[in-house]
């Protein structure tokens, strides 16, 4: 019987799953999926890609770290003792920024405006300290135009400080926005964004700090 | 002091910088300004510019950013293929002691520009239009996951496409081929704005590209329809995801190492001269890790075309559907571990470019594979030769000489001899056209009548058919003959003159190309002249199998009045022979994306700002960032981003559609 009406529409490959005898659903009558549903995936995978460009800035730095070209080596510049409180601004900057989110699932906008502010106050030391680093580089005669592996490990750096300096306006815009309209779904589906981007940059500098900082004090 | 001011106002900009000394500019600057003027005057005659704004240019509708997409692909077809008929000219006529009449700086940027335009501004908006139009009725969704990120994608790739029209009239475009290899595009060898223009038109668009990626992987892993697995997915919909994969995992990449080169240009970093420490290879070594799975995200999507029609038109399920999904896969896969194919004359040794050549080699066995999957479907199928199928037969044809070309370039032995040779050329136009853009025909043919409502005319379309495969044929099978003989790509002038007649084959080979585009184009003028008789009221005009074919043609802004619910690969298939019944009751108003003005704001302040940095007008440049700032965050303040379409609205649409049908019975 199948296999007539097949052979009617010119088809000879058959269905091979059973068929019920009463004709099936074909549509539902409830709404379907929407933008905020897909957010969270959608910014996950921002972030790969965003990561796949730290990628390739580590890989120049692979490449590049070593060409010296006759200036100042990694060992010489470096200053670990600065790095690692500039490391430690940014990582309890993530902190603050996990409690920001704990107080956000409690419905607590003050609290979470405060953690926020705190968060702030962090990332822009971090950046304060970061650029006090880069132009006592640029003073010293090793800027980015003196040699590859300077033009490498200020781009992956500076990079990377681009990075938080966005966030950081994005950061006060969020605050703003939360003032006015409180801790709604929009709001939180956004806090929870820049969360995201907030420990990824993270993870981005804990690379950086290892492969960069402590590898070329070694090197 | 006037200097001081100018060059603060204009930066390099000057008059200096129009090339009105070149009459071929020149001549197509007025022709261009004819038509713009030609073209605004009736848009303001018929009083249009309000519809085109509210309707077209502020719309989040994924058909009508996809049909956006298709016009801007079309007209940028033009432009590159205005450079490759001038590039034939040249090459057959510049022998025995000619010079030819393009001079050798106009001609560098002619070979560039083509290159550039065809790959970033022909295929990627072609495919990326037909995934945004298709996709989402495929997997039966209202629209993509995020309907202004996909506006904002379409304005970034016209903004890129803008700036490269740019530097046709103001300035220059690059001379240094499409992927702009240091130390020749290097500030030293380089100094002036042809560069420029090429990174900062590849920068805005690359943006696009990547936040479409990103949309459209969303949208197929949230958005199907209850019942639609993954394994269920139309073929065409599996390709789309791969290619999107593809594009979110390689274009990084491209935008990483382009600004890598902006900064040797622009700040004096050294990363590619070649002193300094510096590395020039590396760069080639980066933009290919781009620019191989760059081929894939082009053809990925016409292979899974080919699915689509194949099936349809032969009347049967797809042969082997989880066979070519996992090559598909494994393609996606296999594209990232063979861009050193691209440079095996680098010098990296023989264990790495053996490792190189073999994974290329590998590539075409699950090509191979979905090409006996097609065969396998065509086979005791009843074939109706429409349109689409017609191009899908041609692109076997073609592309399996093509591949095998391609595997031959990939033993690194005979790369060595061909590398750089016309033969190469003649290798990538060979699946480039009979690939990616025979694929791009089929769709258009295939998915026309869904879009428009009406069928394109089967004999003007046959005429542009023929054309363009013998055309083809005769464009570039020469360049093989050349390239064995070892010609060298990018040469403007030949000494030896037994080579003409090859040449001379190869230009009339791009005269029936230019018919063939010619045809395509009365084709589609007669189409809509004829549109009450090729008129489709079904929406199926070709027995579908997939879900796009279950609503109207045109399809109503919500796609779907409810939701489908999938049991099969070919759902729509299924639905009819199980008996569906289209719903005529019960409507409920439907949620709906707001169209909105930002994204064509952003995308128009980012081509400023290209231009000013282009141009080094610094004021220009810091403003138009600050403008995006503002804008970016004021957009993000607006909540208000959806509304309800009315459910008598909903009805009267449906209504109509009723009507239609049981007239058509």
């Amino acid at each position: 019987m199948t296999t007539t009406v097949e052979a009617m529409h010119g088809s000879h490959a058959g269905h091979d799953t059973p068929r019920d005898a009463t004709p099936p659903v074909f549509y539902v009558r409830d709404e379907h999926a929407h933008e905020a549903a897909s957010t969270a995936l959608g910014f996950w995978i921002y972030l790969m890609s965003d990561c796949l460009i730290f990628a390739v800035l580590f890989a120049t730095y692979g490449v590049l770290g070593a060409s010296y070209a006759g200036g100042p080596t990694a060992k010489e510049l470096f200053d670990l003792p600065l790095v690692a409180l500039n490391t430690s601004m940014l990582l309890l900057s993530s902190i603050t920024y996990g409690f920001a989110m704990l107080a956000m699932e409690k419905g607590r906008t003050a609290q979470t405006q405060g953690w926020l502010a705190i968060t702030l106050l962090f990332g822009l030391a971090f950046l304060g300290i970061e650029l006090y680093e880069f132009a006592h580089l640029i003073h010293e005669g090793a800027g980015p135009w003196r040699s590859a592996f300077l033009s490498a490990f200020f781009t992956l750096v500076g990079t990377h400080g681009l990075h938080v300096t966005f966030g950081s306006v994005w950061l006060v815009t969020l605050m703003v926005q939360v003032a006015r309209r409180g801790l709604i779904p929009a709001n939180r589906r956004r806090l929870m964004c820049l969360s995201m981007f907030w420990h990824f940059l993270d993870v981005i500098w804990i690379g950086v700090f290892t492969y960069v900082y402590l590898m070329g004090a070694l090197r | 002091m006037l200097e001081t001011l100018t060059t603060f106002l204009f930066g390099r900009l000057s008059l200096e910088s129009f090339p009105y000394h070149e009459p071929i500019v020149v001549a197509t600057f007025f022709a261009v300004l004819l038509g713009g003027i030609a073209l605004v005057a009736a848009l303001s005659y018929f009083k249009l510019w309000g519809y085109l704004w509210t309707e077209w240019f502020t719309t989040v509708d994924h058909k009508r950013i996809g049909i956006m997409y298709m016009i801007l692909g079309l007209i940028m077809l033009l432009r590159g293929f205005a450079d490759a008929i001038m590039m034939r000219a040249q090459q057959a006529i510049a022998f025995n002691g000619s010079e030819g009449y393009l001079n050798s700086h106009h001609f560098d940027q002619v070979f560039t520009a083509h290159g550039v335009i065809m790959i970033f501004f022909v295929a990627m908006p072609l495919v990326t239009g037909l995934m945004n139009y298709v996709v989402p009725l495929q997997i039966g969704a209202r629209d993509v996951s995020f309907p202004f990120l996909n506006n904002f994608s379409f304005w970034m790739t016209v903004g890129g496409a803008v700036l490269i029209m740019a530097s046709l009239f103001v300035g220059e475009f690059a001379r240094t081929g499409w992927l702009a290899y240091p130390p020749l595009s290097g500030l030293e060898a380089s100094p002036d704005v042809g560069v420029d223009y090429y990174i900062w038109a590849l920068q805005v668009a690359g943006v696009g590209t990547t936040l479409s990626g990103i949309n459209l992987i969303c949208t197929i892993i949230k958005m199907r329809a209850p019942g639609m697995t993954m394994m269920k997915m139309p073929v065409f919909t599996w390709t789309s995801l791969c290619t999107n994969v593809l594009i979110v995992a390689s274009f990084p990449i491209l935008t990483a190492v382009l600004v890598l080169l902006s900064l040797d240009r622009y700040v004096g970093t050294h990363f590619f001269t070649s002193d300094m420490g510096g590395n020039p290879m590396m760069y080639v070594n980066l933009i290919w890790i781009w620019g191989h799975p760059e081929v894939y995200i082009l053809i990925l999507p016409c292979f899974g075309i080919f699915s689509e029609v194949t099936s349809t038109f032969t009347g049967k399920k797809l042969f082997g559907y989880t066979s070519m999904v996992y090559a598909t896969v494994v393609i996606t896969i296999l594209s990232y571990l063979v861009w050193l194919h691209h440079f095996f004359t680098m010098g990296s040794g023989a264990s790495v470019n053996s490792f190189f050549g073999i994974t290329t080699m590998i590539i075409s066995i699950p090509t191979g594979a979905k090409i006996f999957n097609w065969l396998f479907t065509m086979y005791r199928g009843r074939i109706r030769f429409e349109l689409p199928m017609m191009w899908t037969i041609a692109f076997m044809l073609t592309f399996v000489i093509g591949g095998m070309t391609g595997v031959l370039l990939a033993v690194p032995p005979a790369d060595f001899v061909l590398h750089n040779s016309l033969f190469l050329i003649a290798h990538f136009h060979n699946v480039i056209i009979g690939g990616v853009l025979f694929g791009l025909f089929a769709g258009i043919y295939y998915w026309w009548p869904k879009a428009f409502g009406f069928r394109l005319d089967p004999f003007w379309g046959k005429m542009s058919f023929w054309f363009w495969v013998i055309g083809f044929y005769f464009a570039f099978m020469p360049l093989y003959v050349l390239g064995l003989m070892g010609v060298t790509r990018r040469l403007r002038v030949f000494e030896d003159p037994s080579l003409q007649i090859w040449f001379q084959i190869a230009a009339f080979g791009a005269v029936l190309i230019a018919l063939g585009i010619g045809s395509f184009l009365i084709q589609i003028a007669v189409s809509v002249l004829k549109r009450n008789q090729l008129v489709d009221v079904t929406g199926d005009p070709w027995e579908g199998r997939t879900l796009e074919w279950a609503t109207s043609s045109p399809p109503p802004g919500y796609n779907f009045a409810f939701t489908p619910v999938i049991h099969d690969n070919d759902a729509w298939w299924d639905m009819k022979k199980r008996g569906y019944a289209r719903p005529l009751e019960g409507f409920r108003p439907i949620h709906m994306p707001s169209n909105t003005g930002a994204g064509i704001i952003l995308a128009g302040i980012s081509t400023v700002l290209g231009f000013a940095m282009i141009w080094h007008i610094w004021w220009l440049a810091a403003v138009s960032f600050i403008g995006l700032l503002v804008v970016a965050i004021g957009h993000t303040f607006n909540y208000n981003r959806d509304f309800h379409i009315p459910v008598d609205e909903v009805v009267r649409t449906e209504s109509e559609r009723t009507r239609l049908l049981s007239g058509q019975v």
